[in-house]
């Protein structure tokens, strides 16, 4: 059963009682809280995800309170706990559905230890997934988005998780953030993109989250295999530029926005070079979103003619 | 009310049976804990995984992938601390996690923790701040309060953290503080220490001093919410040396020395009670006759058992917060003579009252 398919009063009774449990891509979690904008906010952007059925096992848990007002507060506030145990500090109501969003990206890298996690977002078309690894800031959620409304399959925003053993990508399959100008120029670019009430003011600005569309979600348990690996940097004012990027330094960068290759350790490492390897690596530096997603969109062609 | 089911798992005879969503509430209690790494090498051993439903075991797997990871980081990390301060002239003993995962004690087959511990002579530890300084180790930025709490009373130096690695290391220079109760001469300590096979330059203390700094710390830590897994820590650690037979007199002994029968027997007690640890009687007995008073040895033992449930709300029982807050003061009243506790507590309530969290215009 999917989670759009629950009443928002059987939801609702859901998150007040035992919570509401549902999964996106290999992770499942089971959510509690009494705010009635986080009910309405997951009622609209997991609508397509499928429930967790009664009495199975959610690999974690997360409950939203109000917590007593304190001196100093001048709005309502909402402390998230994780095991039942205050995790950030409380931020404004408001702000409730990106704490959500926080919360299931700390869930990924705190428990997803049996996946390589990359910070990158990922998409696939025809069976090949493409990777665009980049720190915060470098444009990647914008132009992951834009490639979702362009033929590409949204794997994931934020992490890019890697299987172990076949070095495939799994999806996430969850709704994209996007933050301040990037949500205009997002909805200008795709007016079909539909989106979250914006929260403002948050530590990061105005943030938004663009739902995933319902095919992509149902397709949330096929992996893709890595065909190329695009590094992508917003720069204003840059012209275009797609390049190839030497392997040890695409490596290199790689390793950088690896969350868990402490953990993962030397088999970490040889599916990083093994990845490296087998994929194509280039640069993308951009100023407009049209002329990035051309530019990409002409790169996939080219390997489709040369294979 | 499915209640603690951590707990019981270490002395179960039968596999779990559970349903799914028991298994979801185990790993909700373990990791509050910080006990699955623990909860996964006692499944493993006894061939109990299969157990847990398959979307659970990647978990355990993960657990254990931590665990072993973690000890590799640990011989690592006391590595550069040997190389650090490994010339100057005292004794660097290991404590703990780093100990227990460098004289491969059993604690270190499942045990996670966060810093590394070391105690040095106290003479020297201007020196070894000085020497771990200019090996990229700095003291964590804390209030002037905090900063003069830790110099001035405590038996560690403020938290050091290495600028590039982001790991921790405590400095101590005794095992408890030196206006505690349990106040231990650390000269002591430090003349009885062995020397750690094939770690040149390191340190540990001997079995019993091991012992009893465990049931020290737990007696004297404020939060009792991972006391669960020290007192594992001290059923391994007594299961392990008690095989050999001049262990417990020797125990015994040592705690009557440094003034810590009261701790041992407090925490022995639960030992027994929740975990199936088997003391020998002559120990036992004497170490009661040790103890003055033993009306307040039981009620303390009721209240401990009561604290170390899992701090969860499905193995909360009534009493649980008005127990756990006893044993918060206690610990302080343990630590510091009165004139210093209430100036202190009211210090950290009044933080607490002006505490403001951001996102607030």
């Amino acid at each position: 059963m999917k989670l759009g398919q629950l009443g928002l009063q059987a939801l609702g009774k859901r998150l007040r009682g035992p919570g509401l449990a549902w999964r996106s891509g290999p992770f499942s979690i089971r959510l509690r809280t009494d705010l009635v904008a986080v009910r309405d906010g997951l009622h609209f952007l997991y609508a397509d995800h499928p429930l967790v059925p009664g009495g199975d096992f959610c690999d974690g848990d997360i409950t939203l309170r109000q917590p007593r007002a304190a001196w100093g507060w001048r709005r309502p506030m909402v402390q998230a706990h994780v095991d039942y145990q205050p995790i950030f500090e409380p931020v404004p109501v408001a702000h409730a559905l990106p704490l959500v969003e926080w919360l299931l990206n700390w869930h990924v890298t705190a428990h997803g230890h049996h996946f390589l996690t990359v910070h990158a977002a990922a998409l696939e078309r025809d069976g090949k997934a493409l990777l665009l690894p980049a720190p915060s800031g470098s444009g990647k959620s914008t132009l992951c988005a834009a490639l979702v409304h362009r033929g590409w399959r949204l794997l994931s925003d934020e992490y890019a998780l890697i299987d172990f053993a076949t070095g495939l990508v799994h999806p996430l399959a969850r709704p994209v953030s996007l933050k301040n100008q990037s949500i205009e120029v997002l909805r200008a670019f795709a007016p079909e993109a539909v989106f979250s009430a914006p929260a403002h003011g948050t530590p990061k600005g105005t943030l938004a989250q663009m739902k995933a569309p319902a095919a992509h979600v149902q397709r949330m348990d096929e992996p893709a295999c890595p065909v190329w690996i695009v590094f992508p940097q917003w720069s204003p004012g840059a012209t275009l530029l797609l390049q190839a990027r030497p392997k040890a330094r695409a490596l290199l960068e790689l390793t950088r926005q690896t969350v868990n290759l402490d953990l993962a350790g030397h088999d970490g490492f040889a599916r990083l070079a093994e990845l490296v390897t087998a994929s194509e690596c280039l640069d993308l530096r951009y100023d407009m979103l049209a002329d990035a997603v051309a530019a990409i969109d002409a790169m996939a062609q080219a390997i489709d003619h040369a294979g | 009310m499915p209640g603690d089911l951590l707990t019981g798992l270490w002395t179960s005879n039968t596999a779990p049976q559970w349903h799914a969503a028991d298994w979801e509430r185990l790993f909700s209690q373990a990791r509050r804990a910080r006990l699955l790494g623990r909860v996964a090498w006692l499944l493993q051993t006894r061939g109990w995984t299969d157990c847990a439903p398959p979307e659970a075991r990647v978990h355990l797997h993960n657990a254990l992938r931590a665990v072993a990871r973690q000890r590799q980081a640990a011989h690592w990390e006391v590595d550069c601390v040997r190389r650090a301060i490994g010339h100057l002239p005292t004794p660097v003993v290991l404590l703990k996690g780093a100990a227990y995962v460098l004289a491969d004690l059993p604690p270190a087959k499942s045990r996670r923790f966060g810093d590394i511990d070391i105690l040095v002579a106290a003479p020297a530890l201007g020196a070894v701040e000085a020497a771990l300084a200019a090996h990229g180790w700095a003291a964590m930025p804390l209030d002037p309060y905090d900063d003069r709490y830790y110099r001035q009373w405590s038996h560690e130096l403020p938290p050091l953290r290495h600028e590039e690695r982001g790991t921790m290391l405590d400095v101590h220079h005794c095992i408890t503080q030196p206006g505690s109760r349990f106040a231990v001469d650390a000269q002591r300590l430090l003349a009885d220490a062995r020397p750690l096979q094939g770690q040149p330059g390191l340190m540990v203390l001997s079995p019993a001093d091991m012992v009893l700094h465990a049931a020290a710390h737990l007696m004297q830590e404020g939060d009792l919410s991972r006391g669960l897994r020290d007192l594992l820590d001290m059923h391994d650690l007594l299961t392990c040396f008690g095989a050999q037979p001049d262990f417990w007199p020797a125990l015994v002994d040592r705690a009557a020395t440094l003034g810590l029968c009261e701790p041992l027997l407090d925490v022995l007690t639960q030992a027994q009670c929740k975990l199936g640890l088997v003391v020998p009687q002559p120990a036992w007995q004497q170490l009661q006759q040790q103890s003055a008073r033993p009306l307040r040895h039981r009620l303390t033992a009721a209240m401990l058992a009561v604290a170390l449930r899992p701090n969860h709300p499905d193995a909360d029982c009534r009493s649980t917060r008005l127990v756990r807050a006893w044993f918060y003061l206690r610990a302080h009243r343990i630590r510091m003579p009165l004139h210093r506790t209430l100036p202190h507590l009211l210090h950290k309530a009044w933080l607490r009252l002006r505490h403001r969290p951001p996102g607030l215009t």
